[in-house]
Formats: structure tokens, C-alpha cells, sequence
């Protein structure tokens, strides 16, 4: 097939042609705050941080859309030379099939193959694109909120993705050092949460104690774990109430579901316990079966 | 009312009733703590949740709060809106049966009413509408269903909704509307946001 799709029109600006979307590929940039009073949460990357160091790689904002991929398995072409970044989960990057770093700025030439592997570590890689991928923001941002259904739609093969217009120089670091995720137990800091004492007194205690193993249902919605059973001392429902991301919600199994980018606004479940923002993106990377550590503080 | 951490950016503030919620939710909105991106207004408590990067100052927001003087009574005001509905629901006989009212007397209730969106939240643009009529208070469905048509207009728990999209719900459903009640293109999108006054219209 030929026409626009392939070609680009001359001097046009860039597109990405997803070829394979892999597990679970969706355009994100840092969300949409101050809407959580009409029902649409913030959303964005699930790990922030990684999305924001692709884009400082390739001189962009750090709020720029780029594309969040589960796992890896993506493949793309650019109609025209682009230079893009990869970050967050550790995993092959090649163009044309030779080997590029991650956590690198990489220039691709035009008609040129993009393949992410899959990471030896991590859930979750982000590939931002020098401009953006500049789709059409849906109120104001340019996320895809699985949840509430709001952003563009999941990224799928034969997606066409727009780049923006950069802006701003390359910056002269072309290779961040950072400590990929853990392969071994995810350790983040919790806070006692504002219905802990929904729980029996030894909950929290056996919070802390317990390795909890992240279960096959988890997703940007949230990491359904397995481990102990914290016991309700309360019955009766709780009237839905605001949530974050962090939140440990204990429906009536007693197996807590921590809450991530895509969660509601509202939930009738209790909040036992909320990890500390700065560590919530270190929750996003840990993949079905790894273990979670809570730590008090 | 009670102040209650929600982790290092957010704070829980857990009050009496749904009026204190909406009074102290409009006095906030009029002087917005520093800080502070998102108001969650809900049933029994207003979450208040700062931006993870700037550095929350939750103790600027806990003082802010306290310092607060909510009108009792007062409610964000954002408006009127008239519904229209085909009261043809799938469960509005029983709805009848339970409130003792009979389809009709429910149909009745409804549209004389003057409802207002308290908050919203289960899906974008599902306003939970309040101070109906006491009489119209039935429990949800104990059987959920799978998929609820868009436009359904439901009623539980002394609450009354439009769903904005197909979605489950376990709510009891009275009748239908054409009314977008969620649309993007709209600013802003949510027609039921908190604070607007709702009547719902009988139309053949």
C-alpha cells in the first residue's frame, strides 16, 4: 500500500506508523488535574518520572505526550527522521535492527524501523518523541484514561501518531544514568491510611510483615495483590469517598488493591494505608508476580 | 469534623452530613487553600489533593480548612438545568411498589422536586443529585446489571443520576433521556457538575 500512509507529504511533519502496538501501548503525558469534581481523574504515565526523562533526553517539556508500552512489543515507523528516547523499564531499543541504548537519545532516520523488546526488568517503558506526539489533547491533556474512557484511544497496529514541532535545543547529556527497576522485592513506603481503623488493631503490623505478590488483574487502574487477608473489624459500606494514587483500598477480601494513574475518583472501599507519592512510580514497574514490601514511613 | 491524612498530598475531611460537605466544598471553592489542584466533594467527607510535585503543604491546606467558615446551607452555585424523560423504565413498577407511591406517584415525585448535583464520581459527568424527595429513597438493585444504556436516568440511596455512557449499574432505572449530560466538546463537559439545580421533565 502506498499514499500518505508511507510517504509523508515533503517537508511535512513526522508520523509515527505503529506497526505492532504489543501488550499494551497508549499515549501519555502527565494528565488532567483539577477535574476530579466532574469524575475524570489525572490520569498520565504511570511512571512519571520515567516519561519525564525521555522527554528531558530528547529536549522536550517534560509534559510532552509520548507513548507508555507494556512489555514491550513495539514497532513503529517514522515518515520522517525523528530522534526519540526510551525510559522507565530497561528494554532493547533498535532501528532498523541495530542495537540502540535505552535511557539515550537516538535519531532515527526516515522509513526507518523502531523496535522496543521486551525489559529484562520493569512493566512499563516510555518512548517520548522530540516534539511530542501531538494528538488531539482531550481537555487539556493528552493521557488515555483507560477508566473513564477520556484521551485518545489505546494505540493499536495502524495507528498514526502526529509529531509535534520541537521546540528548544537537544540537551548536551545524551545518556542519563539511572537505576532501572528492580528485578527482586519492590520496597515502598507507606502512610497509614484514613480507614485503617477499619481494620483490626494487628492490620497494619501484618501490612508491614507481609510480602504481597502482585497479581495477573493488575493494570493502570491499579496492582490487585495477593499475601495475607487484612481483617475488617467494621462492616456496613462506606459511603464512596476521594482516592489518590498510592491508596490502599481493602475490599471485602482483604487483599488490597493499590491504586495507580487510571483509578477512580471515588471509592467505596476503605483506605487502610497510602504509599508515599515519590515511590507510587516504582509501584507501576512491578510486573504480575513480582513482590511488593511495605515499609512504614 | 474530621481531618484525616491521605498520604503526603492529600487530606480528608470527614464531615456530618452531605450539607456540611457541600457548604464548606463552596466555601473552598471561593478561597482555594495553596497547593490545592482537585476538590472531591462526596457523600460524607471533601478530599483535598494537592499537586505531588510541587511539594504539598499539608499543613498550610489543615489550616486553610480550619480556618474556613462555611455558610451552613451553602452550596456551590453553577447553574439550572431541565431534563427531559420518557419515565419508561425498566424498573420504575417496582420502584413504585417499594416507595408506595405506584409508577405514577414516582413519576409525580420526580418532576416536582428540585434537585441539586452534590458531586460527582462511578463515571465523567455522573452527577449524584440530592435533596429530592424523601419519599423516592430506594435501595440499589441487589442484582447489578451488566450494561445500563446511556441517558438512563436511575435512582438509589436518595440519589438520582443520569448514566453519560453504557456502563453496569446496579441503580433503579426510571426512565431516558436525549440529554447529552457529558459531552467533550462542551466547556465544561459535565451538563450535572457540582451545584447546579436540576428539574427532570415528563416528556411523551
Amino acid at each position: 500500500m502506498s499514499g500518505p500512509a508511507t510517504g509523508g507529504a515533503p517537508g511535512g511533519a513526522p508520523v509515527l506508523e505503529v506497526l505492532e502496538a504489543g501488550r499494551g501501548t497508549t499515549v501519555q503525558d502527565l494528565g488532567r488535574p483539577g477535574l476530579a469534581a466532574l469524575g475524570v481523574g489525572r490520569s498520565g504515565a504511570a511512571d512519571r518520572a520515567a516519561l519525564r526523562l525521555a522527554n528531558r533526553l530528547v529536549g522536550n517539556p517534560e509534559g510532552h505526550a509520548g507513548l507508555e508500552v507494556t512489555l514491550g512489543g513495539l514497532t513503529l515507523v517514522a515518515t520522517a527522521a525523528v530522534t526519540v528516547a526510551v525510559a522507565g523499564a530497561p528494554c532493547s531499543v533498535t532501528v532498523d535492527g541495530r542495537a540502540e541504548p535505552a535511557y539515550s537519545c537516538v535519531r532515527v532516520p526516515a522509513g526507518a524501523t523502531v523496535r522496543l523488546g521486551t525489559p529484562s526488568t520493569g512493566l512499563r517503558g516510555y518512548l517520548a518523541v522530540r516534539g511530542g506526539v501531538d494528538v488531539a489533547p482531550v481537555l487539556g491533556s493528552r493521557a488515555t484514561d483507560t477508566l473513564a474512557g477520556v484521551g485518545p484511544p489505546p494505540v493499536e497496529a495502524g495507528t498514526r501518531l502526529p509529531v509535534g514541532r520541537p521546540r528548544g535545543p537537544l540537551p548536551d547529556v545524551d545518556l542519563a544514568p539511572v537505576s532501572p527497576p528492580t528485578g527482586g522485592d519492590v520496597r515502598l513506603r507507606v502512610l497509614p491510611g484514613p480507614r485503617l481503623d477499619w481494620c483490626d488493631p494487628g492490620a497494619w503490623a501484618v501490612l508491614l510483615a507481609t510480602p504481597w505478590e502482585v497479581s495477573a488483574d493488575s493494570d493502570r487502574v491499579g496492582l490487585r495483590l495477593g499475601g495475607a487477608e487484612l481483617r475488617r473489624v467494621r462492616d456496613g459500606e462506606l459511603p464512596s469517598e476521594g482516592t489518590v494514587p498510592g491508596a490502599l483500598q481493602l475490599p471485602p477480601t482483604g487483599r488490597p488493591t493499590l491504586l495507580l494513574a487510571d483509578h477512580p475518583v471515588t471509592g467505596g472501599y476503605p483506605v487502610v494505608g497510602v504509599v508515599r507519592s515519590a515511590d507510587v512510580d516504582r509501584a507501576a514497574q512491578a510486573r504480575p508476580g513480582q513482590r511488593l514490601r511495605f515499609v512504614a514511613g | 469534623m474530621r481531618l484525616l491524612d491521605c498520604g503526603d498530598t492529600a487530606l480528608l475531611v470527614e464531615l456530618a452530613d452531605l450539607d456540611e460537605v457541600l457548604a464548606l466544598h463552596a466555601a473552598l471553592l471561593a478561597a482555594p487553600p495553596p497547593g490545592v489542584v482537585d476538590l472531591v466533594p462526596a457523600a460524607r467527607t471533601l478530599l483535598l489533593r494537592t499537586d505531588p510535585e510541587a511539594g504539598a503543604d499539608l499543613d498550610g491546606v489543615r489550616r486553610a480548612v480550619l480556618a474556613a467558615r462555611p455558610r451552613p446551607g451553602a452550596r456551590p452555585d453553577a447553574g439550572h438545568v431541565e431534563v427531559p424523560v420518557r419515565y419508561d423504565g425498566a424498573d420504575l413498577e417496582e420502584v413504585g411498589a417499594l416507595t408506595g407511591l405506584g409508577a405514577r406517584g414516582v413519576v409525580e415525585a420526580h418532576t416536582a422536586a428540585e434537585w441539586t448535583v452534590a458531586f460527582c464520581g462511578f463515571a465523567p459527568g455522573f452527577g449524584y443529585c440530592v435533596g429530592g424527595d424523601d419519599r423516592l429513597h430506594v435501595p440499589r438493585r441487589r442484582d447489578p446489571r451488566t450494561s445500563v444504556p446511556a441517558g438512563s436516568v436511575a435512582l438509589a440511596g436518595g440519589f438520582t443520576g443520569v448514566y453519560p455512557r453504557a456502563s453496569p449499574g446496579g441503580w433503579q432505572l426510571l426512565g431516558r433521556t436525549d440529554l447529552p449530560v457529558w459531552d467533550l466538546d462542551r466547556d465544561p463537559p459535565a451538563l450535572l457538575a457540582p451545584g447546579v439545580r436540576v428539574r427532570f421533565v415528563e416528556v411523551a
